[in-house]
């Protein structure tokens, strides 16, 4: 096992004995909890369990589509999975969890402050997440929703006869929490920074967080009165969006979108943040072109609210309209591509370390650009009437959001376990899993590229015998991944207690996170931190260590 | 294409599919290069520049400047190409050619209903002759459809309450698969069914099985059934505008807008005639919103069109019907 | 910023400062901006089913015109002479706080809160009106003149509804947030250095009125054109 030859950094007389899991023992202390860390431990444990019910859904699928007929689930059942896949995933997993784990957690930490803004918001955040999560299972557990997580209009306001009412107030609920948590950090960032911190020396991290933010605070809210337009229909009888009094089930999609393409800007911006972080660490080197990755942050989620009729190109929108958000959608691509470059620059003439979270993360950036390139393909107007609608879109988004977000999130559980918890995970076995998340996942998704281009819809139950063969590798896919997500809880949960402790700084890094103990005291610092060096200033440490670069 | 009983597309079987196809491999082979090249490139740099004992920290050492410029610039120029390419061909596929064979298709919970203008109905199945441009003209009596036709590389959703159009060309005699491509309840991988592209000869004798008329002369019983005829008289002494003519023309309206008589236009007469009057009429054209059928609406407009090259019987000015 | 010097700041600590702040500037700072960040929220949210009523009043500008008819403008004109009563009361109560005055705080809360209590009674009336009149969308919806416009006037009935309700469900919050403040002035809670509580109530407070002067010519005053 390689740490650091470094010895680790304290630049704060900290002691390791008192910190923030055993400030205070009893049920009561952790529910009833103000300190941002542990509500991030909260909420670390509640999207676990809801990523393995949103897993468990995704299984039944895939097993499902072995066999081109329906015959394992009825087509009822069927709809309610991939409905309850989609909107556990989407709201309870992928929009929360990078932020709400680990913006909670690091941010504070990362900008020298003791806890967030608004603490007692925080952990109200928390319990409005758990609302929504327990109306969620409720209504699973009561017989689900089949309106696809989309929730379009007329099927869902008109013709289905499932829980649609407490589907979309769960999500509004959800919505509730995103928001507070978006509100806060944006506080937090603007006025608790210390002393020196000033904008150009944050960590790429506070960067994205913010950007996410932006677009949580702005965005959601359109969710809001969609759902709200949504359920007056659904429980009045008369509304909206119902074409018998003139209403346009359109104008829900439009509306439905506005939030919808921002929030996958929500779920995929802290993921770059996460990278950027970790490229820094694993490279001990600034990240190739600061600046330009901080306001590409920025910039994709301003043009994140540009684009979202290009969910709409066959629904019956203009041609002019879809000229235009073709046009948009193209640049909203170009930022991204700047951070893939960027990440790829700054390992030139780097100190690349192979440890786990930089595994995920080269992962990450790989699958990425799969999934981002594959965006093109669908602001290509003429292509996408042939594929929208299609698995081809079902593997780009599952492209940009599991081999994006889920493995940078991965990423960071890794890369911050020892700060979190003060212990190391066992190495070997988080490389394993690394290594089966990375092949389990191409096996799954990529044939859906094919399958996509050959004509296979989405949301289906059963499908033509000729896509049988991409299907069953899908499926075989799907299985080795599995295994490559239950392992990390395995062995995560192993680590707590039979962990090799782990010191302030065991990767050697630059970051105020880094110069505390781990785990942290709940004041999180002892004494607030003045800041005078640049963001991962590597040769900056390296003269303060007084140590040169051939030891 | 066929790579050992493989396929990696569906056959090209319109006109317009091997433009889809094309940029579709254009963009396989730039995204690919791309995608491979990044990998390819993060794997050398991680494996040569790996940390040793003697670069634990890494050198001190920037990149120019000008590559930052250059791959935010070449990426934005190929953006804008691809931009105009995709927009051509969807230009392509939105515009349908006047000379186009109309089809008329319902969608609902869970079947496609096909109409050919000759009366022809058929569900779940469309014949179709080839090298034909085809139009198909569509509503749903539901929740939204999607009419997918992937060997021809085209779809459209089908809405309740409007038309839409969309049309194809197929080049390829032979059986290709229709599928539901909008979510739309329990059956909705059920809503599938096969398009027969037959050479011409074939497919008029096809045409011949049919016993029930044109649509069009069964909307114009539908036309006597509905008393339509008692205001709609062909010459310009009926309450309601002469019909002979009308379809594609421009109409004003009472409040002096002007709009174009195309499909819309004539299902919201019928449903809603009060939401836009004619001028120089009254305003008493009863509703039939809920009396008559999707599929007797698209034969209304079937009738309405054939009856677009006719001469109204006078060239009347201001005559207008009396309010009963 | 930074108290490095040990331990004296325990003496001279404001007992409503929040520890995890510096001092009582960064925590005044951050409550603010905290409550425009969440009223940026309420725009978006009330933004959209006012974008969504827009569209539908140039798709529909008869059946809107003949809708917006039925409205009475008196009360709707009382009710936003009302809110802005309100508002200058709220802002004097800011004021108050500010100069630390316990007697001008409660005198000036109470009264916004009455108006403000005004407004919902007047609302209230409007609705029972509306509702006898067979105006509530639903089965209970009764329309003779113009029939062909009847579902279209359905759906503007749709927007009245549910904008002005949950324009009113904002008013009851705001009403309960004024009876926390006005708790926590009779306690003496504010002065010059600490009134953040009774400011971002009054951002609150301004911004639902803001949404109501949004409300009002929508709903109330544009007729349009109107064919008798």
């Amino acid at each position: 096992m390689t740490t650091a030859t470094l010895h680790d950094v304290r630049l704060s007389g900290a002691t390791t004995s008192r910190n923030y899991i055993n400030d205070e023992y009893g049920a009561l202390s952790w529910l009833l909890t103000k300190d941002h860390k542990r509500i991030a431990i909260l909420y670390l444990l509640s999207i676990s369990v809801l990523f393995v019910l949103g897993g468990f859904f995704a299984m039944m699928m895939r097993i499902e589509l072995l066999t081109p007929a329906g015959d394992l689930l009825t087509s009822d059942t069927y709809n309610k999975f991939f409905t309850l896949h989609g909107v556990v995933m989407i709201f309870f997993f992928l929009i929360p969890a990078i932020p709400a784990v680990l913006g909670n957690f690091l941010l504070p930490i990362q900008l020298g402050a003791k806890d967030l803004a608004f603490p007692k918001i925080n952990l109200l955040s928390w319990y409005l997440y758990m609302a929504a999560a327990i109306i969620g299972l409720v209504v699973i557990v009561t017989g689900g929703v089949d309106t696809g997580w989309t929730f379009y209009t007329p099927f869902s306001t008109q013709y289905s006869n499932t829980h649609v009412f407490g589907t979309t107030f769960a999500a509004f609920i959800a919505g509730f929490s995103s928001i507070l948590t978006g509100l806060n950090f944006i506080v937090t960032i603007h006025r608790m920074r210390a002393p020196g911190l000033t904008w150009y020396r944050l960590p790429l991290f506070v960067w994205a967080l913010y950007a996410t933010s932006v677009v949580m605070l702005l965005a959601t809210p359109v969710l809001a009165i969609t759902l709200t337009m949504l359920m007056i229909e659904r429980t009045i009888g008369v509304g909206f969006f119902d074409p018998s009094l003139g209403g346009d089930p359109l104008l829900y999609q439009h509306m439905f979108w506005f939030y919808s393409h921002p929030a996958v800007y929500i779920m995929i911006l802290p993921a770059m943040g996460v990278a950027s972080d970790v490229v820094a660490a694993f490279t001990r080197k600034k990240i190739f072109g600061y600046r330009f990755v901080a306001f590409s942050s920025l910039a994709i989620a301003f043009l994140g609210f540009l684009v979202w009729a290009h969910h709409m190109f066959v629904a019956g929108i203009s041609v002019y309209s879809a000229l235009i958000f073709a046009f948009l959608s193209f640049f909203v691509a170009v930022p991204s591509a700047i951070k893939v470059f960027n990440w790829t620059a700054t390992l030139y003439r780097a100190s690349v370390s192979w440890q786990t979270p930089m595994l995920y993360i080269l992962g990450f950036i790989g699958l990425f650009t799969i999934g981002g390139v594959t965006g093109l393909f669908l602001a290509s107007l003429g292509l996408d009437i042939h594929v929208t609608d299609t698995y081809f879109v079902v593997a780009h988004f599952h492209y940009v959001m599991v081999g994006g977000t889920v493995m940078a999130y991965l990423a960071g559980i890794h890369y911050w376990w020892p700060k979190i918890t003060g212990r190391m995970y066992p190495e070997w076995w988080a490389r394993l899993a690394a290594l089966l998340v990375f092949v389990g996942f191409n096996l799954t998704f990529f044939p859906q590229f094919i399958l996509g281009y050959l004509g296979m819809p989405r949301r289906y139950h059963a499908y033509a015998p000729e896509f049988q063969v991409l299907n069953v590798l899908s499926t075989a896919g799907a299985s080795v991944l599995a295994v490559g997500y239950v392992l990390p809880i395995i062995y995560l949960v192993w680590s707590i207690w039979f962990g090799r402790p782990a010191g302030p700084n065991p990767w050697g890094a630059v970051g105020l996170e880094w110069t505390t103990s781990s785990p942290p005291p709940k004041e999180n610092f002892h004494e607030t931190p003045v800041v005078t060096w640049d963001a991962y200033d590597y040769p900056a440490m390296m003269k303060a260590m007084g140590e040169t670069q051939n030891v | 294409m066929m790579v050992a009983d493989f396929p990696l597309w569906p056959d090209q079987a319109s006109s317009f599919a091997k433009d889809v196809d094309n940029l579709y491999i254009f963009l396989i082979i730039l995204c690919g290069a791309v995608s491979v090249g990044v990998f390819l490139t993060i794997f050398y740099f991680a494996i040569k520049f790996r940390r040793r004992p003697d670069n634990e920290i890494a050198q001190e050492y920037e990149p120019p400047k000008l590559l930052e410029v250059m791959w935010i610039a070449i990426p934005s120029v190929i953006f804008m190409g691809l931009f105009v390419w995709g927009s051509w061909l969807y230009f392509h596929l939105a515009r349908v050619p006047d000379d186009a064979l109309d089809i008329y298709a319902t969608g609902k919970q869970w079947m496609w209903k096909f109409q050919h203008p000759s009366g022809q109905r058929e569900i779940n199945a469309l014949h179709v002759p080839v090298n034909r441009p085809i139009k198909i003209t569509m509503a749903s009596e539901d929740v939204i459809h999607s009419l997918f036709f992937p060997y021809f590389r085209t779809k459209a959703d089908v809405l309740p309450n409007r038309y839409r159009t969309m049309w194809f060309q197929a080049t390829k005699t032979g059986r290709y698969h229709i599928f539901c491509a909008e979510y739309c309840g329990t059956m909705h991988s059920g809503m599938i069914g096969w398009v027969d592209v037959m050479e011409p000869a074939d497919y008029q004798k096809w045409l011949a099985g049919g016993t029930e008329g044109s649509m069009a002369s069964q909307g114009e019983q539908l036309f006597q059934k509905y008393a339509c005829n008692t205001c709609h008289t062909n010459d310009a002494t009926g309450r309601g505008p002469v019909l002979a003519g009308l379809y594609g023309k421009d109409v004003t309206l009472s409040s002096d807008t002007v709009v174009k008589a195309d499909d819309n236009y004539i299902r919201e007469s019928i449903l809603n005639p009060q939401a836009k009057t004619a001028k120089g009429f009254q305003p008493i054209m009863p509703t039939f919103q809920g009396q008559v059928s999707e599929d007797d609406l698209m034969k209304l407009l079937a009738y309405v069109k054939s009856l677009a090259s006719l001469q109204p019987a006078a060239q009347a000015t201001t005559t207008k019907g009396t309010p009963q | 910023m930074s108290d490095i010097a040990a331990g004296n700041e325990h003496h001279h600590h404001h007992p409503f400062l929040q520890h995890h702040f510096e001092d009582l500037g960064q925590q005044h700072e951050a409550s603010t901006l905290g409550m425009w960040m969440f009223l940026s929220t309420e725009i978006l949210f009330f933004g959209g089913i006012l974008c969504a009523y827009w569209i539908y009043r140039v798709m529909y500008p008869e059946a809107w015109a003949l809708a917006a008819h039925q409205q009475n403008a008196l009360y709707g004109g009382i009710n936003t002479i009302v809110l802005i009563i309100s508002s200058l009361t709220m802002a004097l109560a800011v004021r108050a706080a500010q100069l630390g005055s316990r007697t001008w705080q409660l005198i000036m809360l109470f009264t916004t809160l009455i108006f403000g209590s005004i407004f919902l009674v007047v609302k209230g009336i409007e609705y029972s009106m509306h509702w006898h009149e067979g105006l509530f969308p639903g089965s209970h919806f009764t329309w003779h003149e113009h029939p062909a416009l009847a579902q279209k006037v359905q759906l503007f009935m749709c927007f009245y509804w549910g904008m002005t309700g949950l324009h009113a469900l904002h008013m009851v919050i705001g009403a309960g947030l004024l009876l926390w403040i006005i708790g926590r002035a009779w306690r003496n809670d504010f002065g010059p250095e600490y009134y953040a509580p009774v400011e971002i109530m009054g951002l609150y407070w301004h911004f639902v009125d803001i949404v109501w002067i949004f409300l009002f010519p929508f709903l109330y005053l544009i007729h349009g054109v109107h064919h008798g």
